[in-house]
């Protein structure tokens, strides 16, 4: 009984979560660290940016399971429908905003001088 | 009641029903970050001929930021397992431990923005600062409440052990922590690494 904690399944997912995260964490400094070290020019921009991101991703993943216990929720899983909710806004906001700014940056570039100062 | 602790039982439905609600809370907290992602990425190349991610973040410190992190957030999920099976002075090591952690964060954090001030790039220099001032400051505002509450909780267990209350509210705080440092991540892979790419 003394020793139940730290031989609990629930100690050990801890345990797992933790040093899946510490792996993808260097795995992703030390390519950025290796390419920037290198003058930029070992790997191509989308590499490192698809990289980066999709090592972040698994990261929460990871995390949402073995630190946040989401896989182990019974039904009808009310954390996971509220995840499911924030993560469907959470993209419309950042990848609507990235658009739409990127957009209104190309519509400004074809603008002659005078048409920037008018306000209308 | 002989071998197993009252803590073992199912957690009664009232306090599902707040750890559901605090779960929410975070959900919209979330949503805020976003919005302050949105803003950075958006505003991340309007350095107004100052200095960009580049020139001004250092690599291994901000590695060292994110492992101290990465390790209070393990170490405040072993805190709430510790309490659940009424272990007090586990829970006090633990709870300990990412306090000492969490307040190491917050120093080497302050220390950058007050180099990055002194070095003349300050919130008012351009709209990357503004928006980088912006997102990370609004985590490290997280931090700093969630260690005021990690000391009232602390001082809570003190006073009365390990009851359902202090189980409670250290679940909510296990909760908020490991979600700031999920934030941390994508503050480390999007401002960081992708900033000095």
């Amino acid at each position: 009984m003394e020793n139940s904690m730290y031989r609990s399944k629930a100690f050990k997912a801890y345990v797992t979560g933790f040093l899946l995260s510490l792996i993808f964490t260097l795995i992703a400094w030390g390519i950025v660290n290796r390419h920037v070290t290198n003058g930029h020019h070992l790997y191509s921009h989308l590499f490192i940016n698809i990289l980066v991101l999709s090592l972040a991703i698994l990261q929460l993943v990871v995390q949402l399971i073995f630190f946040l216990h989401l896989g182990r929720e019974k039904k009808p899983r009310w954390n996971l429908q509220a995840l499911l909710a924030a993560v469907g806004i959470i993209i419309i906001l950042v990848v609507g905003s990235i658009w739409i700014m990127n957009n209104l940056n190309y519509s400004m570039m074809n603008m002659v001088p005078s048409q920037e100062d008018r306000p209308f | 009641m002989t071998k197993v602790s009252p803590m073992h039982k199912e957690i009664d439905k009232e306090t599902a029903t707040s750890l559901l609600g605090f779960w929410v809370y975070m959900m919209t907290d979330c949503i805020l970050f976003a919005s302050l992602f949105a803003v950075f990425i958006v505003l991340k190349n309007n350095t107004a001929g100052g200095s960009n991610g580049a020139e001004l973040f250092s690599l291994p410190f901000v590695l060292m930021q994110t492992l101290i992190l990465l390790t209070s957030s393990f170490t405040s999920g072993l805190a709430m397992l510790a309490a659940q099976r009424s272990r007090i002075k586990d829970t006090f090591i633990w709870l300990g431990a990412t306090g000492i952690l969490g307040a190491s964060f917050l120093a080497l954090e302050i220390n950058e923005f007050t180099k990055l001030d002194h070095s003349g790039s300050s919130w008012r220099t351009s709209g990357f600062l503004s928006s980088y001032f912006t997102l990370v400051g609004t985590h490290g505002l997280h931090i700093t409440v969630g260690l005021l509450w990690l000391a009232g909780i602390l001082f809570y267990i003190y006073k009365k052990g390990l009851n359902e209350t202090s189980v409670k509210r250290l679940t909510m705080f296990s909760i908020f922590w490991h979600f700031l440092d999920v934030v941390w991540i994508f503050i480390f892979s999007v401002v960081y690494l992708l900033g000095v790419n």
